[in-house]
């Protein structure tokens, strides 16, 4: 039982690291019907912007993790106006050749500019976990959660409640009767794959002081990503998150009590039966918010 | 004992020798290591070990009047690209000796190319038992094996208070890991310690909670870990989070040297089997070669503590320059042949090769020295 309980624990910090590399993916694929093949690099290129403010910088561990966020909604922003703007009525073949050439151009560009040897990032949480009962967890990652859970509602309240996330909505739905309506496509487009890179860099800056930084960090990070993006439905947010606690449930869960050697099989194997059973994905089209 | 020790030692122990001018093309000397991917840290450390050895030697006078050249190339951390990273190496640069690859799986990937290219090889860090008893005659292995290591170890079992019970395994789920689990089960079992579970991890895992939360339902009093840095650093730090427990000791000659300045929280010590323990090259059964490796590591301000890998690319530059001496000439074929002929002492100890493998295609086997290190705190102390 004892176990149990912190797998359960376990399984809820993973899930919500899970949710949040989702979130990003699927916003950019919901509302640009871009498949953002650059997602896992933002990830990394967050890590290493906290680790820079934090290590070289000196910059307070906090105002670190809102800079490395806004770092990637900027690059996120400079991705899509020189790169996505003009292909806009490219065909989607083309644009994930683009962006597979910009992924590669990124991860070596950090291997240049970092070397290959993985940074450990401070921070100021105690290193001892809490304990609670049978089940401990580090104050560092009760914080990933909270922040994530934060940015989770965040925006899905932009997207729901304020003018420029039905400009996003309405894009989805019909780009040109948007624009006829006096939305401006372009901005809602530069706007989205930046707020959906703000969010990849933002799970990297979250997460690479709980783990480590290294320029390979987004490989496994964006497949696990697009994984989760599948298994929730294509462009669905609630999906994301779904998917991303089914995930980490079932890769703890099987880790723990069947083999760890096949612990990331167990969570295709579930993507494969979702797939099988409901093609949509576990959020169907008609209840997605993007 | 050891030919030509007082004259190596005498050289190598000099690094302020004057730089010679050479007018000769120089000798390359290959080498593939992982300087990239899920083990970097590990192949950046050997990568410069050994080209320091290339300056120390260079300044020293090269070999047979020429300068050395190390060729450089990345496998990425990963066997296919360590297979092109060789091919690349003989066939565009023309090396008559390499040096690879870090990892068991990668080494056992290339080894097929070693015999068909007919070149020789210098194992600086791999442990999988069979590089060197598959019959491939191109093997030359200054790394102990993981049998070597555990054999070493058991014998080492009366520093560890309270004494050692029962033991579980944390491997990388790969020929390194399963490896060291195998014979690290096989020498402990022969001491009278049970074996609990083996636990694996997949190269590239950043979460080990499950596997850590599973470790911790076992009675066993000691973990042994088996990885690389990165990884190794990881499974310490979410240890702690786990609250395992037990005694971790890690195996394989890696160091989680970010913990020096990034410590656990009290109460959370590891350790650490080690081939070269850099904090005390006093130490070392050869301390002039190990102090003048470890000052020309430091001029460069490199990390301190990769200078516990370092050394194998150090001591493998070593190896090769004396094989190409006692060769007479920068040829793959009698390089080979004077690789059996090499007694140097070495940052390890003393560097030879005994026969492995079936008889006719035997590989070479050097037999080193383990230490281990404690670590409490980012302070280390030897065991």
């Amino acid at each position: 039982m004892d176990q149990a309980l912190q797998h359960l624990v376990n399984g809820t910090v993973l899930g919500g690291t899970y949710a949040l590399l989702g979130i990003g993916l699927t916003l950019i694929f919901g509302v640009m019907r871009v498949v953002n093949f650059t997602h896992g690099e933002l990830y990394a290129f967050g890590a290493y912007m906290t680790y820079a403010f934090v290590s070289l910088l000196g910059v307070n561990f906090f105002a670190a993790l809102a800079l490395a966020t806004l770092c990637g909604v900027g690059l996120g922003a400079l991705i899509e106006l020189v790169l996505l703007r003009s292909m806009r009525k490219a065909d989607i073949d083309s644009v994930m050749l683009v962006m597979i050439g910009a992924s590669l151009v990124l991860q070596n560009g950090e291997m240049w500019a970092w070397g290959g040897v993985a940074k450990l990032v401070p921070n100021p949480f105690n290193g001892s976990p809490l304990v609670l009962g049978p089940v401990s967890v580090l104050p560092l990652r009760l914080f990933v959660l909270a922040v994530s859970a934060a940015l989770l509602l965040g925006f899905w309240l932009m997207l729901d409640r304020t003018r420029a996330g039905v400009a996003m909505r309405a894009t989805f739905q019909d780009p040109e009767t948007a624009a006829l309506m006096g939305v401006r496509i372009g901005w809602v487009n530069t706007a989205t794959f930046a707020i959906g890179s703000g969010l990849a860099a933002a799970a990297g800056a979250l997460l690479g002081p709980v783990f480590m930084v290294s320029p390979t960090m987004g490989d496994l990070v964006g497949l696990k990503a697009f994984a989760i993006v599948i298994l929730g439905g294509l462009g669905s947010l609630p999906g994301a998150t779904i998917g991303g606690f089914a995930l980490g449930f079932v890769e703890e869960y099987a880790g723990g009590y069947l083999s760890t050697e096949y612990r990331d099989a167990f969570g295709f194997l579930l993507i494969i039966l979702v797939l099988a059973l409901k093609p949509q994905g576990l959020v169907p089209a008609k209840e997605r918010i993007g | 004992m050891i030919n030509r020790r007082s004259l190596l030692l005498a050289s190598l122990a000099t690094p302020a020798l004057a730089t010679r001018g050479f007018a000769a093309d120089p000798i390359k000397i290959g080498m593939t290591q992982p300087l990239t991917g899920a083990v970097a840290a590990s192949g950046n450390y050997v990568a410069n070990g050994a080209k320091i050895a290339t300056e120390v030697l260079n300044r020293a006078g090269g070999v047979l009047g020429r300068p050395l050249e190390l060729i450089l190339e990345d496998n990425k951390s990963n066997p296919r690209e360590a297979v092109a990273s060789v091919e690349k190496l003989v066939l565009r640069d023309r090396v008559p000796v390499l040096i690879g690859a870090w990892s068991s799986t990668f080494t056992l990937a290339i080894m097929p190319k070693l015999i068909e290219y007919k070149v020789p090889m210098i194992v600086e860090t791999s442990s999988a038992a069979r590089i060197t008893t598959s019959g491939n005659p191109w093997i030359f292995r200054i790394a102990p094996t993981s049998e070597m290591e555990a054999i070493a170890f058991s014998g080492l079992l009366s520093k560890f208070t309270p004494a050692m019970k029962k033991v579980d395994f944390l491997s990388v789920n790969n020929d390194f890991g399963r490896g060291a689990a195998e014979k690290f089960t096989a020498a402990l079992a022969a001491r009278g310690i049970a074996i609990g579970k083996t636990e694996t991890m997949t190269p590239e895992a950043t979460d080990l909670a499950a596997q850590l939360t599973a470790l911790k339902q076992s009675d066993s009093d000691t973990v042994f870990v088996t990885t690389g840095v990165e990884q190794m650093t990881l499974a310490l730090r979410q240890a702690v989070e786990q609250r395992l427990g037990k005694r971790i000791v890690t195996t394989g000659g890696s160091f989680p040297d970010q913990l020096l300045a990034n410590p656990l929280p009290p109460g959370n010590d590891s350790f650490h089997i080690l081939f070269y323990a850099p904090w005390f090259p006093e130490r070392a059964p050869h301390p002039a070669i190990a102090r003048t490796y470890t000052e020309e590591w430091n001029k460069k301000g490199w990390e301190f503590a990769g200078l516990t890998e370092g050394f194998r690319g150090y001591d493998a530059m070593l190896t090769v320059v004396e094989a190409i001496k006692i060769a007479g000439k920068p040829d793959a074929e009698a390089i080979r042949a004077a690789l059996w002929q090499v007694k140097i002492p070495g940052v390890n100890g003393d560097i030879s090769f005994a026969k492995e493998g079936p008889a006719g295609q035997e590989s070479g086997q050097n037999r080193p020295n383990v230490s281990i290190l404690k670590l409490s705190e980012g302070k280390t102390s030897l065991l």
